[in-house]
């Protein structure tokens, strides 16, 4: 827990928790997207398990984030001054009435889905970087984390090899799907940039033993991300000549703009109600 | 080799017996295209049945009933997927059922065919679109056809978190404010005729009735069923402290069931017919997922017969 | 959906130690596709610990017209069943 370490400030546990949570949240939210639209019933049920695992991660995340915001102001105020909540911070009010620069996410999982081939892309970029950073997480010196990692890691392996087989399948499959799965890679190749990029409470968790520095799961992930694009016949983009952080610092395209929008709204519309 | 009228007489008899006919087993052609008809019309339902409530899940208002509307929703499509499996063993491809309900042949559950509005609508498709369909469903985990039998007890099982989601949902907003009890009643109010509708036609104006009666592929008709459901609902209905809206609802104590109003049968018709408020949103969105993947089916079937030829 | 995508029946081992059976179908356009399917169709809610699948059009099955041929001269060797022989309520162990 957040009191057993002295040299961290709340904070930045706080606000590294909560990136943790927001990728998997926006990620998820992306992804419930397709169900009900996807290509192959089989898939649209395989893709809604995946939205649902993260979904799920993102309240393990928040229900911890919410326990170290409760204890920096007891009387807690929903996250922001929101006047409504008054049971302290809670998993809902940190999804559901934070304003978007107040989001933590990387850019990459609030980008809109595209084509299957398109969220495919992101998604596998996204699990195999996922699935680094949990695994050097579960030795984390905060054991609520390391527990929470230690559990996603399981269903992230998952969707790690759900995502290369078909990065492979759509890839080695026709000439359009080649086509597609390339200008998929080559479209998002920016935005996976940042996923290396340590934001100041990353710095400070990884200096404390807590969280993880990023930059230095950048070769095994970009190792995994070329043995699959090989296998797939795919071309990887060169390397991202000077990449920015911009969501984990709160700074986000209209695109989460518009995915918060949709989500609290009724949260936002009838404020204080209970659902 | 028997003749014709000794299988038909082996059928009837297992039939009789309880005996379930399985795939290769000898059936009546007419039997046969009755279960094709009604499986495959279930499956769509189920499938079409995602997009009214999976409308809703980018906007679910907490992070658990969000999972749980996801979870919902991707049950029913496993659920049209075991019911298009239970239709295959008949002789007809998963591929030509998607094509009649994409061209607008095979009908579906035409309660889809009616808008969400609001949050209140996925409460109340919980509680009366699900409570409906399982009255339906319940039955037919006996029906005689061995596979539909079977794809309907593990319908069923599923199911049952179904409706309790939709109640809770309602029951939530009825303690809730002034308005979110509002909400709930003004959903129930949309919702309960197009329940009742759920059940069918009365029985003298139900076509297939008779013989699926006969074949055991139904137990109870649509107005044994409908008059269960209400009998139902109205004490659950008290439950919330929402009002029913039908003013001819009553307590019939001689004939211990409620009365109930006359269905609006034109609105029915009408709406099965293609002319309810959402038919051609929902037929659309089918046909625009199945286009969308055309390339992405072509791919994986392209990558399977390169890989099978490399074996 | 795609026509060139076959079907597969697929068999569930639901806990250790018990057989697998067979739970229902689904498409895929190969092996590992169905298996994965499989795993997120058929075993949602805990069903599973094993899946097997089998093409459909591998599977061979009896003629429910050879029935009778097949089944019913089982009918009449009872003595294949331990309850066929009488012995004394005494003997222990057997």
């Amino acid at each position: 827990m957040a009191d057993q370490i002295s040299n961290i400030s709340t904070t930045q546990l706080f606000n590294y928790t909560l990136n943790l949570a927001d990728n998997s949240l926006i990620m998820g939210h992306r992804l419930s997207e397709w169900t009900g639209h996807g290509p192959i019933l089989e898939q649209d049920i395989a893709m809604s398990n995946i939205a649902l695992d993260l979904v799920g991660q993102s309240r393990n995340f928040y229900q911890y984030a919410a326990q170290i915001k409760n204890k920096i102001t007891p009387s807690g105020d929903g996250g922001k001054g929101t006047p409504s909540v008054d049971r302290g911070t809670t998993e809902d009010s940190l999804a559901y009435l934070r304003d978007a620069d107040e989001f933590k996410n990387i850019i990459l999982v609030e980008l809109p889905n595209g084509d299957w081939g398109y969220t495919i892309a992101k998604l596998f970029f996204f699990s195999t970087w996922q699935f680094l950073l949990y695994q050097k997480l579960i030795p984390s010196s905060d054991a609520q984390l390391s527990a929470i990692a230690e559990k996603s890691l399981k269903e992230v392996t998952y969707h790690v090899r759900w995502s290369s087989e078909w990065m492979i399948r759509l890839g080695d499959g026709t000439d359009e799907s080649h086509q597609r799965i390339q200008k998929a890679i080559d479209e998002i190749w920016n935005y996976t940039a940042e996923l290396f990029l340590p934001s100041a409470f990353e710095n400070a968790c990884y200096e404390n033993n807590i969280g993880v520095a990023v930059s230095e799961i950048k070769n095994d992930w970009t190792q995994k991300i070329n043995d699959v694009l090989k296998e797939a016949t795919l071309t990887s983009p060169a390397a991202v000549s000077s990449p920015l952080l911009a969501g984990k610092e709160g700074r986000h395209t209209s695109f989460l703009q518009e995915i918060l929008d949709d989500m609290q709204y009724l949260q936002r519309t009838y404020p204080g109600c209970k659902w | 080799m028997q003749d014709e009228t000794g299988l038909l007489e082996t059928f009837d008899d297992k039939v009789a017996k309880e005996i379930k006919i399985e795939p290769r087993d000898w059936m009546p052609e007419n039997y046969r295209k009755n279960l094709i008809r009604q499986i495959s019309q279930h499956a769509h339902s189920e499938i079409v049945g995602m997009l009214p409530e999976g409308n809703w899940i980018t906007r679910a208002p907490s992070l658990r009933r969000k999972a749980t509307l996801i979870a919902k929703v991707q049950d029913e499509a496993g659920h049209g997927l075991y019911l298009y499996s239970a239709a295959e063993t008949m002789g007809i491809t998963r591929e030509e059922m998607v094509d009649q309900l994409l061209t607008g042949k095979a009908k579906y559950s035409s309660i889809f065919n009616y808008p969400t509005l609001t949050w209140a609508d996925i409460g109340a498709i919980g509680w009366l679109v699900d409570g409906a369909a399982i009255m339906n469903q319940v039955p037919l985990c006996r029906t005689s056809y061995g596979p539909y039998a079977r794809a309907m007890i593990r319908v069923c099982k599923e199911e049952s978190f179904h409706q309790r989601q939709g109640f809770e949902i309602l029951l939530t907003l009825c303690r809730g404010s002034n308005e979110q009890k509002d909400m709930a009643q003004d959903a129930l109010n949309r919702w309960w005729w197009p329940s009742l509708m759920m059940f069918g036609p009365n029985d003298d104006n139900s076509p297939h009735t008779a013989q699926s009666m006969k074949w055991k592929i139904k137990r109870f008709t649509n107005d044994e069923l409908r008059q269960k459901f209400v009998d139902i609902c109205t004490e659950q209905a008290k439950i919330l402290g929402l009002t029913i809206p039908d003013p001819e609802l009553k307590w019939n104590d001689e004939k211990k069931h409620y009365d109930f109003g006359e269905i609006n049968w034109d609105e029915f018709w009408k709406v099965v017919n293609g002319d309810g408020p959402c038919n051609s949103e929902r037929l659309a969105a089918r046909v625009k997922a199945h286009e969308d993947g055309k390339w992405v089916r072509e791919a994986a079937s392209a990558y399977a017969e390169k890989r099978n030829r490399n074996n | 959906m795609n026509s060139d995508e076959p079907l597969w029946e697929i068999f569930i081992r639901s806990k250790q130690g018990l057989d697998h059976k067979h739970v229902g179908s689904l498409h895929a356009a190969d092996a590992k596709m169905a298996i994965e399917n499989a795993r997120d169709v058929y075993t949602r809610r805990m069903e599973g610990v094993s899946i097997w699948a089998v093409e459909s059009k591998n599977i061979h099955a009896s003629n429910p017209d050879d029935a009778a041929s097949m089944y019913d001269p089982a009918n009449d060797k009872v003595y294949r069943h331990p309850t066929f022989y009488d012995l004394p309520d005494e003997l222990k162990h057997m």
